[in-house]
C-alpha cells in the first residue's frame, strides 16, 4: 500500500515537469511588455555585500550595482561623474575637491552627502572593522594610516574634510596621478551611516545591514531578495539620480560556480550572460553560435614566480633561460583557447596608453646559451626543480605544455605539484616554493598597479627579489604629475624587470563568456566593471 | 529495548566530544586561514582581523570559548566567510533543502532499488535477473557528474520539459532526486538481491513452502523480512550521506543544500561552518545507526538489545 502511495507520488511529480518550467525572462503577454529581466551568472555565492568587508569579484559586481561611487568610467576609459557631478585637483596634485550632485539620493529618499563619504572612510579605517581593503585608502590620504593605527583618534585630523554638504575635500599624503581610476574600486563606495548604526553599529562585521529588508545603497539598482547560494534579485532604483538612463528593470544575479552548469543553464535559456565558458566547449560555440561569445579584454598578468633565493633562480641566467624558451603563441592558440594575448612584457598593452618599449622576445638559442653559462649546458646537471600550481584544471594544462617546451628546448625537467588553493598561498606567502604559478588581476585601471608589485618587501611580491633602483624610480613616478613623464620612467623599470626576470611572464588574460544576442549595450571596463545602467536587453 | 536506546545515547556524548575536540584542533593545523589570500593583506590590518575573531588568543582559550557557546547557548557562531550570516542561520536555511533532495532520492532509491533486487532474486538466473542485474551494475558504475549531465542534455536542453538546474518549482525537483537516488537504487539493488537470494535458499522458506503458503506470501512475508537485512546496514550511513546532502549533485543542478558547505567550508577556512557541519553529520550518522540497530533487531529474531 505505502509502495503504491510512492510510486503515484513520483509519477504526480514528473507530471508537474511539463507545466512548471520558466519561461524566458523578458516576454510580452497579450502585446503588454513584461518587466525587463536580465539574468547573469556571478560565479561564487557573494560573501556579503558591505564593501568594507568584503574582497571579491562576484561582490565586486554586485556592489557597483547597488552602490555608485564618486566617480565612474566610459567605455574608452575616460574618468565620467558618479556621485560628484565634478572635481577639482590642486596643482600639485595633492587635494582633490569634488562637488556632489543635488539629486544624488539613497534608496531611502536621502540626500547622499559629503558627510556620507568622511563617515563611510571613518568607518572603513576603524581597526576594529578589519577592513581588508583599508589600506587602499591609508596608503594614499593624509592622516588615514595614524587614524587606522590609532596614532589619532580625532578624523578631522586626517585629510577626509566635508566642506559642506555637497563639497568633499581629499588630502593626500603624496600625489597619486591615478587616484581617480582608483576610486572606481569599492573601497571607495558610500555606506549609509545610519542604517548600519541601527543594525549593529559601525565596527562590526557581522551584521544583518546588507540584508534585503534592510539594506540602503545609492546606486542604479536596490537589492529586493537574497537566497543564499539560488539567486539575488536587484531592481531599478527609483532613487538614484541618473534612473531615466537604466533601461533594464531587473537583475537577476545567481551564483553558479561550475562553468559546465552555467553552460547548460545558459543553453536551456535560464541565463543571459554567464561568467565563464568552459574551455571544451568554446570552439563549438564559435563555430555554430559566434555572436553568442563575447571575449573582452580584461587587466591581468598570468605568470610564473621564482623564488630568488631558491637554487638555481638565484641565477638571473636561468630565470632569463626559463622565460625566453617557451612559445606563447602555441600556448594562447593551443591550450587556453580564450584569445588571451602573449606576455613579453609585465604590464597589459596599452594601459592609458602606456605601451612596452622593452618587450623581450622568445629566442630559444638564446636561452640555451643563458643555460650553458650558468652551468647546465643542454640542461645537464640542472637541479631538481619543483613548479607549484593550485589544484585547477587549466593550470594544469598550462603547466603541462610548458613542461613539455622546456624539456625539448632546454633539455631541463621541471616537476608539477600541486596543492589546494589555501595551501598554495601558504606556500607562496611564507616563499616555500622554487617556481610558481601566480596571477595578478588589476584593482584599477593604471600601470601604476603592476610596477608597484615588485617593490622591495611588498606584501605581494613573495619573490625575494628587490631592486634599489627600482624602487627610487617607483617613488620618483609617482611625485611626476602628467602621466608622459610618469610613464617614461615605468619604461626604465620595466627594462629592470626584463633583465631580471624575478617573474616569467606568461599572458595577459582575457574574460571570455556567453551573452545572448539579445543583451544590448553591455559593456565591460578592463577590471571588469559593468556599468549595468548602459545596457538593456530585448523581450 | 529503552535501555538499549538510553545506554546508546549516553555512549553518543563522548563520541561527539572527541569529534568536536578532533576537528577544532585538525583544521587548526591545516596551512592557511580564512584570511589567507592570494592579495595579502597587510600585516595590520590581518592583525585587526584575527582580533575581530579572536583569532589572536591562546587555542586553548578559543576551544573553551568555543564548547561554552555551543553548550551553554547552542550558539555555533559566526561564519568567517559569510559575515553577515551565522553558522546557526547557515545549516537552519540549507539542512532542509538537503532532507527534501535526501528524502525524495530515498524514497525513489528504495522503490527502485528492493522491486529490482526483489524481482531479480525472484528470478534468479533469468533474463528479467540478468537485466535488473545490469541496470543496477550500471547505476553503481555511473558517476553522478556523468548521470546527472545526460539527464540535463536529454529533458532540459532537448526535450525542453524542466529546467537544467535551480531550485524553485517541484519540477526542479526531478532530476537531481533522480541523479541521486539512481546511486543509492543500484546499491540497494544488489545488496537487496543477495540477501534475498541467501534466505531464499534457507530451510524455514522451503518449510513455508511445504506448508502451501503462496509465492507472493513466501516473499514478502517471509524472505524479504531476512533478505533486507543487509540494506538496513547499509541504509544508516547511507541516509546520513543521502540526507546531509551531496556536493556534487548540488553543485551539478545548483541547489542550495548543505553538502556543498560540508565541503566548501573546510576550502575556505571556514572553521565554525565546518565544525557545525561535522557535529550535525557526526550527530545524524550516531542517530541512524542507532536505528539501524533497533531496526536489525526487530527485523532478526537472533539477535537481542544486548
Amino acid at each position: 500500500m505505502l509502495k503504491c502511495k510512492l510510486v503515484s507520488f513520483l509519477a504526480v511529480a514528473f507530471l508537474f515537469a511539463g507545466c512548471s518550467k520558466k519561461e524566458p525572462a523578458a516576454t510580452t503577454a497579450g502585446g503588454t511588455p513584461t518587466r525587463k529581466i536580465l539574468r547573469y551568472g556571478n560565479g561564487t555565492e557573494p560573501q556579503d555585500i558591505d564593501p568594507h568587508v568584503v574582497t571579491g569579484v562576484p561582490e565586486q559586481h554586485l556592489i557597483q550595482t547597488l552602490s555608485e561611487g564618486l566617480v565612474s568610467e566610459d567605455p574608452q576609459m575616460n574618468t565620467i561623474p558618479g556621485v560628484a557631478e565634478k572635481w577639482e585637483i590642486s596643482p600639485d596634485g595633492l587635494v582633490y575637491t569634488f562637488h556632489l550632485r543635488a539629486d544624488a539620493k539613497w534608496s531611502n529618499g536621502d540626500p547622499v552627502t559629503a558627510q556620507d563619504f568622511v563617515q563611510s572612510y571613518q568607518r572603513e579605517l576603524t581597526a576594529a572593522l578589519a577592513s581588508e581593503y583599508a589600506y587602499m585608502l591609508f596608503n594614499h590620504v593624509r592622516g588615514a594610516k595614524d587614524y587606522y593605527d590609532g596614532k589619532i583618534t580625532d578624523f578631522a585630523q586626517t585629510g577626509f574634510k566635508a566642506i559642506d554638504p555637497r563639497t568633499l575635500e581629499i588630502t593626500l599624503l603624496q600625489p597619486a596621478p591615478f587616484l581617480l581610476h582608483a576610486m572606481n574600486h569599492y573601497a571607495w563606495y558610500p555606506v549609509h551611516i545610519p542604517t548600519i548604526r541601527k543594525f549593529g553599529g559601525l565596527d562590526h562585521r557581522s551584521t544583518a545591514w546588507t540584508r534585503p529588508e534592510n539594506y540602503v545603497g545609492n546606486g542604479p539598482y536596490v537589492l529586493k531578495s537574497w537566497k543564499p547560494n539560488q539567486v539575488i534579485v536587484t531592481e531599478r532604483s527609483p532613487t538614484y539620480w541618473d534612473r531615466a538612463r537604466v533601461k533594464i528593470d531587473e537583475i537577476d544575479f545567481y551564483p553558479i560556480e561550475l562553468a559546465d552548469t552555467e553552460e547548460r543553464m545558459f543553453r536551456s535559456g535560464q541565463l543571459d550572460i554567464t561568467n565563464e565558458v568552459p574551455l571544451t566547449k568554446l570552439a563549438v560555440y564559435r563555430r555554430d553560435q559566434p555572436r553568442s561569445v563575447r571575449v573582452d579584454p580584461y587587466d591581468g598578468l598570468y605568470y610564473y614566480r621564482f623564488n630568488v633565493r631558491r637554487k638555481p633562480f638565484d641565477d638571473v641566467r636561468v630565470r632569463r633561460a626559463l622565460a625566453l624558451s617557451i612559445d606563447r603563441e602555441s600556448l594562447v592558440k593551443n591550450v587556453t583557447l580564450a584569445d588571451e594575448v602573449p606576455a613579453y612584457d609585465f604590464v597589459p598593452q596599452n594601459l592609458l596608453g602606456y605601451r612596452s618599449e622593452n618587450s623581450f622576445q622568445a629566442d630559444i638559442a638564446e636561452a640555451r646559451r643563458l643555460l650553458a653559462a650558468a652551468g647546465y649546458p643542454e640542461g645537464r646537471g640542472f637541479p631538481r626543480v619543483e613548479l607549484l600550481y593550485n589544484t585547477l584544471e587549466k593550470h594544469k594544462i598550462i603547466a603541462e605544455a610548458l613542461q613539455e617546451m622546456w624539456r625539448k628546448n632546454l633539455g631541463v625537467e621541471i616537476s608539477l605539484l600541486n596543492q589546494e588553493w589555501k595551501v598554495y598561498v601558504d606556500a607562496q606567502h611564507s616563499q616555500n616554493f622554487q617556481f610558481q604559478r601566480a596571477g595578478w588581476i588589476a584593482d584599477y585601471v593604471d600601470p601604476h598597479v603592476f610596477f608597484d608589485l615588485w617593490e622591495t618587501g611588498n606584501g605581494n611580491n613573495d619573490t625575494n627579489w628587490g631592486n634599489p633602483e627600482y624602487d627610487r624610480l617607483l617613488h620618483s613616478a609617482l611625485s611626476t604629475h602628467d602621466n608622459t613623464a610618469r610613464f617614461a620612467i615605468y619604461q626604465q623599470m620595466e627594462k629592470i624587470l626584463v633583465a631580471e626576470m624575478p617573474i616569467m611572464p606568461i599572458f595577459y588574460y582575457t574574460h571570455a563568456r556567453l551573452i545572448s544576442p539579445r543583451v544590448k549595450g553591455f559593456y565591460t571596463t578592463p577590471v571588469d566593471n559593468y556599468p549595468w545602467k548602459y545596457a538593456d536587453i530585448d523581450p | 529495548m529503552l535501555r538499549f536506546i538510553a545506554r546508546r545515547l549516553l555512549e553518543t556524548i563522548p563520541v561527539l566530544f572527541v569529534i568536536l575536540t578532533a576537528t577544532f584542533f585538525m583544521i587548526r593545523f591545516v596551512p592557511g586561514g580564512p584570511f589567507t589570500a592570494e592579495k595579502a593583506v597587510t600585516p595590520e590590518v590581518m592583525r585587526n582581523l584575527e582580533r575581530a575573531y579572536d583569532l589572536d588568543k591562546p587555542l586553548w582559550q578559543q576551544y573553551t570559548r568555543y564548547l561554552r557557546n555551543v553548550l551553554l547557548h547552542g550558539d555555533l557562531g559566526p561564519s568567517f566567510k559569510y559575515p553577515n550570516r551565522t553558522v546557526n542561520e547557515i545549516i537552519a536555511g540549507k539542512l532542509p533543502v538537503s532532507l527534501e533532495l535526501g528524502a525524495e532520492a530515498l524514497v525513489l532509491a528504495l522503490v527502485l532499488g528492493l522491486t529490482l533486487g526483489v524481482l531479480a532474486a525472484v528470478k534468479n538466473n533469468t533474463w528479467i535477473d540478468y537485466v535488473c542485474s545490469s541496470a543496477a551494475m550500471t547505476g553503481i558504475c555511473l558517476p553522478t557528474f556523468v548521470l546527472g549531465p545526460l539527464l540535463v542534455l536529454l529533458f532540459a536542453i532537448h526535450l525542453g520539459w524542466v529546467n537544467a538546474s535551480g531550485w524553485d518549482g517541484p519540477a526542479d525537483r526531478i532530476l537531481p532526486c533522480l541523479t541521486l537516488g539512481c546511486v543509492y537504487a543500484a546499491y540497494i539493488a544488489r545488496l537487496t538481491r543477495g540477501g534475498m537470494l541467501e534466505v531464499l535458499s534457507q530451510d524455514y522458506i522451503r518449510t513455508a513452502r511445504a506448508k502451501g503458503a503462496s509465492e507472493v506470501r513466501v516473499i514478502f512475508k517471509h524472505a524479504l523480512r531476512g533478505g533486507l537485512l543487509p540494506v538496513v546496514s547499509f541504509l544508516g550511513p547511507a541516509i546520513a550521506g543521502i540526507l546531509t546532502g551531496s556536493f556534487v549533485i548540488e553543485t551539478i543542478f545548483q541547489i542550495p543544500g548543505l553538502g556543498r558547505e560540508f565541503v566548501n567550508s573546510a576550502f575556505n577556512r571556514d572553521y565554525t561552518l565546518v565544525l557545525g557541519t561535522v557535529i550535525l553529520y557526526a550527530t545524524l550518522i550516531i542517530g541512524l545507526n542507532l536505528l539501524v540497530d533497533v531496526v536489525q533487531v526487530w527485523l532478526n529474531p537472533k539477535l537481542k538489545f544486548e
